[in-house]
């Protein structure tokens, strides 16, 4: 099975502390550190599974600048066969209509039996892989927590409902998955690893490998734009009770009681 | 007839000499056992490098005195001294054993010089040692096969008990002492008989007791004695030969061997592979232990040469909170595979990745290296090493569980396992209070002779940087002139090493010496133990590293810091000695000695203390790990010290600090004890 798996490097919410910046409209990224979006890693570590048992290759495709190569280069290290970075000035400031474009155009280039993206990402909106899907006119399941490969045609996935239950639906291929955490374990990737893959050749294409036209996707192409950026004010439901420990539970308790929750 | 006819001369029914069976046995015997040995010695050969020929002043008194002077037995009292018994016995018997087999083929053979004077003294001793080491066995095999002490126990899950195997051999050693000496005392009786010579024997030894009690016997019924227990004797010797290598009693081959190759360093642990540098390690295919034969060959000696003795694992923090770790069947099950998979004829099987053979990832995790096994094993068999090595392959694998990814991947962006900033780092000494009497310097901009390396805990955690004030306080006092790293010191690295992520650990070693080696400082000085490991131990090239506690007991000793008579007279403090000060480092007086210095502070000592400390939980990445077990270590430790009639448990580790204060908590000892660090104590009764 050839699987494609689109990742994103983004700043590290485990390891940023976040602030915004000077003009207001963006975070401070001075000082931040980047990863790979924690979805993806569960994606890559999906497609690597389902190639160990079913034979195949896992291609990793990221849109972004020269320093998205890194978080190619781990999901390499993780076990992912080759990598592709889809660079261009002119891809600067795509939407996520702008993006699952530029992905497409790459997805008909080679010939994948499935394509996998995280649910979401850390700075997202949750967009791309339905997107892609549509476009591509490719069957699409969100937020799969399992896959079983029935055979070359067909896949079962499973998908978390809320309340917790669980729902399997078959799916044709090829189509597209965006993945949900917790449905595998990610395999940690040590410096080693990356070390061992630093010397892989990774293609870049731009927009002229893709045959895209330079005006659909960038800012150009952008049909929505970030006009804000903010920490919301304190609702005015959010009350913090202050005082020692006991106090504190003293008068939750009594809030409780007064507001029937207890 | 007027002397009783050896084994050398006689003839069995009148016409088979058994001068031929005494040439066979040990044929057969030394034969088997050789091809034994060579089965045993082919996985060692395919074992990975091991370089133990260093330090050789040091491995001849690991000689005298762990295996020649059976120095570790006595810690568990009873089977020590049993053992200890046997030990010798067998040491002075193993002459006799040898002049025995030769003695079937000459009548009346002795060994070169045994002739005379020494050979009579040796006689009598020898009568003694054959008694003693029957007593310890009759009683060995009592307490084995009947109180059945508690460590011995095998899980249900790891196979069945050994008892009967130790009880056989206890046999065999028993059947060696009596055949012996009713050799031994039947030809005394005869020559007593026939002639009337007295033999002098040594009082109430078995030859001694035997002989009374053949002295009627027929002179047909001591020939015959004679030469059957001179068999007995020969086949059970050469049979115990051939056996020792089958099971624990390969220990009494392999000792000598394990404890002159034991581990002579402190603290450290061993390179990925023997004999490659730091910088050729991206040259490597494979790191650290995945299979049978990345062990290196001292590892496998370990393996054989266990006596299955259990202290380890009665020491062992894990196993006592119910982890899935016992450091005994680390062994045990290690050496079964090797036996399963060297077996003794046919072919040798390929091994398979050891923990998805025969161990589990959570239990190779669930190691706080706190080295209590280490300590106790009286054959110098090694854990830590093996656990990292294995580690290590599991780091390579991508075996981590999630719990240790978060931290280690913030390790690799920001220098510490928070994922904090950088520029953070020295945030502890922007307190306002702190900051209103004290600074410190930031090495990247002044100079001073001092470096106080701080580590990730003490920098980040907001309850513990209250040890990094502390100490900072004792050094100004101290008249030592300080500074710090800031935000270019990184995690020193302990555990990122322990934890078997060599890389990273490689890498947080390059940035800190190199911001060491370049702040020119002529010492350092920590207040956490795991750091003052690393850099002492681990680390290469740097000034010399002290623990705060040594400073601190050095400048009482000096008189440059005098301590306030105790400010909490009706406390009672017990100091509890983190693994990685104690154990790894042998810093056992300095503390106390500080503490002993404040007037009018009651100290007690809990039963576990120095090199027999129990682990609080471990420190560094182990904070992050969520094991399977019953209890937290922590909680243990916290009620040996109420046992011990403790109100304050002062450590000298900001891990054991967290540990022990959570420990309190879900002890529900909170107001009964408490935990203070020791930098702390020692800053609020400074003068």
């Amino acid at each position: 099975m050839e699987i494609l798996v689109c990742v994103k490097r983004v700043p590290d919410t485990a390891e940023n502390e976040f602030e915004l910046n000077g003009a207001g409209n963006d975070l401070d990224r001075d000082d931040l550190v980047y990863s790979v979006n924690e979805w993806d890693n569960y994606a890559v570590e999906e497609a690597i599974q389902m190639v160990d048992n079913a034979g195949g290759s896992v291609t990793v495709v990221t849109v972004g600048d020269d320093e998205s190569e890194e978080v190619l280069r781990r999901e390499m290290a993780m076990g992912a066969n080759n990598g592709v970075l889809l660079s261009d000035d002119a891809f600067d400031g795509s939407d996520g209509r702008g993006v699952a474009a530029i992905l497409k155009a790459e997805i008909e280039k080679g010939s994948y039996d499935l394509i996998l993206t995280g649910a979401q990402a850390d700075e997202g909106a949750g967009q791309v892989g339905g997107m892609v899907a549509a476009m591509l006119d490719y069957p699409y399941a969100s937020l799969v927590n399992k896959i079983d490969v029935i055979d070359d045609k067909n896949i079962k996935v499973g998908r978390e409902i809320e309340g917790g239950n669980q729902e399997m639906n078959e799916i044709a291929l090829p189509c597209v998955l965006s993945i949900q955490t917790g449905i595998n374990e990610p395999r940690y990737v040590g410096i080693r690893g990356i070390r061992k893959v630093a010397k892989v050749e990774i293609p870049v294409k731009g927009a002229a490998d893709l045959g895209l036209d330079a005006g659909s996707v960038g800012d150009a192409g952008a049909k929505t734009r970030r006009v804000d950026y903010f920490v919301p004010d304190m609702g005015d439901g959010a009350e913090m009770l202050e005082g020692s420990t006991d106090e504190i539970i003293g008068k939750l308790i009594e809030k409780l009681k007064a507001n029937g929750g207890l | 007839m007027s002397s009783i006819i050896g084994p050398a001369s006689y003839k069995l029914f009148g016409f088979f000499p058994t001068a031929i069976l005494s040439f066979i046995v040990p044929v057969i015997g030394i034969g088997l056992f050789v091809y034994i040995m060579a089965r045993r010695i082919a996985p060692l050969v395919r074992a990975a490098p091991d370089s133990r020929f260093d330090r050789i002043d040091q491995r001849i008194k690991n000689l005298l005195v762990i295996w020649l002077g059976q120095f570790r037995h006595p810690r568990y009292m009873l089977a020590g001294v049993l053992h200890i018994v046997i030990f010798f016995g067998f040491l002075v018997l193993s002459l006799r054993s040898t002049s025995l087999v030769v003695i079937g083929l000459s009548d009346g053979f002795v060994l070169p010089g045994f002739g005379g004077l020494l050979g009579s003294v040796y006689n009598f001793f020898k009568d003694y040692a054959a008694t003693f080491v029957l007593v310890a066995c009759i009683i060995a095999a009592i307490r084995r096969g009947i109180y059945k002490p508690k460590r011995y126990a095998v899980p249900e899950t790891l196979g069945k008990d050994h008892t009967a195997e130790a009880v056989f051999v206890l046999g065999i050693i028993s059947t060696l002492m009596i055949s012996e000496s009713l050799f031994e005392a039947s030809e005394i009786a005869y020559t007593f008989q026939v002639t009337g010579q007295a033999h002098f024997l040594a009082p109430l030894s078995l030859v001694w007791i035997f002989k009374g009690m053949l002295s009627s016997a027929s002179l047909e019924f001591l020939q015959g004695m004679h030469i059957f227990m001179y068999y007995v004797h020969d086949l059970a010797f050469f049979f115990f030969l051939c056996f020792l290598p089958m099971g624990k009693h390969f220990h009494v081959i392999t000792s000598v061997f394990n404890v002159f190759f034991m581990r002579v360093g402190k603290g450290n642990i061993k390179p990925v592979q023997h004999g490659i540098k730091d910088e050729e390690l991206d040259n490597l295919e494979s790191f650290g232990v995945k299979r049978l034969e990345d062990f290196t060959w001292k590892h496998m000696l370990d393996f054989y040469s266990c006596a299955d003795c259990g202290r380890c694992s009665d020491q062992c923090p894990a196993n006592a909170v119910g982890r899935p770790l016992s450091p005994r069947f680390i062994t045990i099950k290690a050496r079964d595979l090797m036996f399963k998979n060297y077996p003794m004829s046919g072919e040798i099987y390929k091994s398979k990745l050891l923990v998805e053979d025969i161990f589990t990832e959570d239990e190779i995790w669930s190691c706080t290296t706190c080295g209590a096994c280490e300590e106790e094993c009286p054959l110098g068999i090694e854990y830590i090493d093996k656990i990292v090595d294995m580690r290590r392959g599991m780091v390579d694998e991508g075996m981590v569980p999630q719990s240790l990814q978060k931290p280690l991947k913030a390790l690799e962006k920001r220098g510490n396992p928070y994922g904090k900033m950088e520029k953070k780092r020295a945030d502890w000494a922007n307190e306002k209070e702190f900051k209103a009497h004290h600074t410190v310097k930031d090495l990247g901009k002044d100079a001073a002779d001092t470096l106080f390396f701080v580590d990730s805990i003490t920098s980040y955690d907001d309850n513990i940087q209250e040890i990094a004030r502390r100490t900072s306080i004792i050094l100004e006092r101290a008249g030592i002139d300080f500074g710090i790293l800031g935000k270019d010191e990184k995690d020193s690295g302990n555990e990122v090493l322990r934890f078997g992520e060599e890389m990273l650990y490689q890498d947080l070693k390059a940035q800190n010496t190199e911001a060491i080696l370049e702040s020119g400082v002529k010492q350092i000085i920590t207040a956490d133990p795991h750091a003052y490991n690393a850099l002492k131990n681990d680390y290469t090239g740097l000034p010399p590293v002290r623990h705060i506690s040594q400073v601190v007991a050095e400048k009482i000793a000096t008189g440059e810091l005098a301590l306030k008579d105790c400010q909490d007279p009706d406390q009672v403090y017990v100091y509890h000695d983190p693994c990685y000060l104690g154990r790894h480092n042998g810093v056992y007086e300095d503390p106390r000695q500080a503490l002993d210095a404040i007037n009018g502070l009651t100290r007690v000592e809990l039963e576990k203390s120095r090199d027999r400390s129990f682990c609080c939980g471990g420190g560094g990445l182990m904070l992050f790990y969520e094991p399977e077990e019953d209890t937290r270590m922590g909680v243990l430790r916290v009620n040996m010290a109420a046992e011990a009639g403790a109100t304050v448990i002062v450590t000298a580790c900001p891990f054991c600090l967290v540990n022990l204060q959570d420990a309190i908590k879900v002890a529900g000892k909170e107001g009964q004890i408490e935990a203070l660090d020791f930098t702390e104590l020692i800053e609020q009764h400074l003068k």
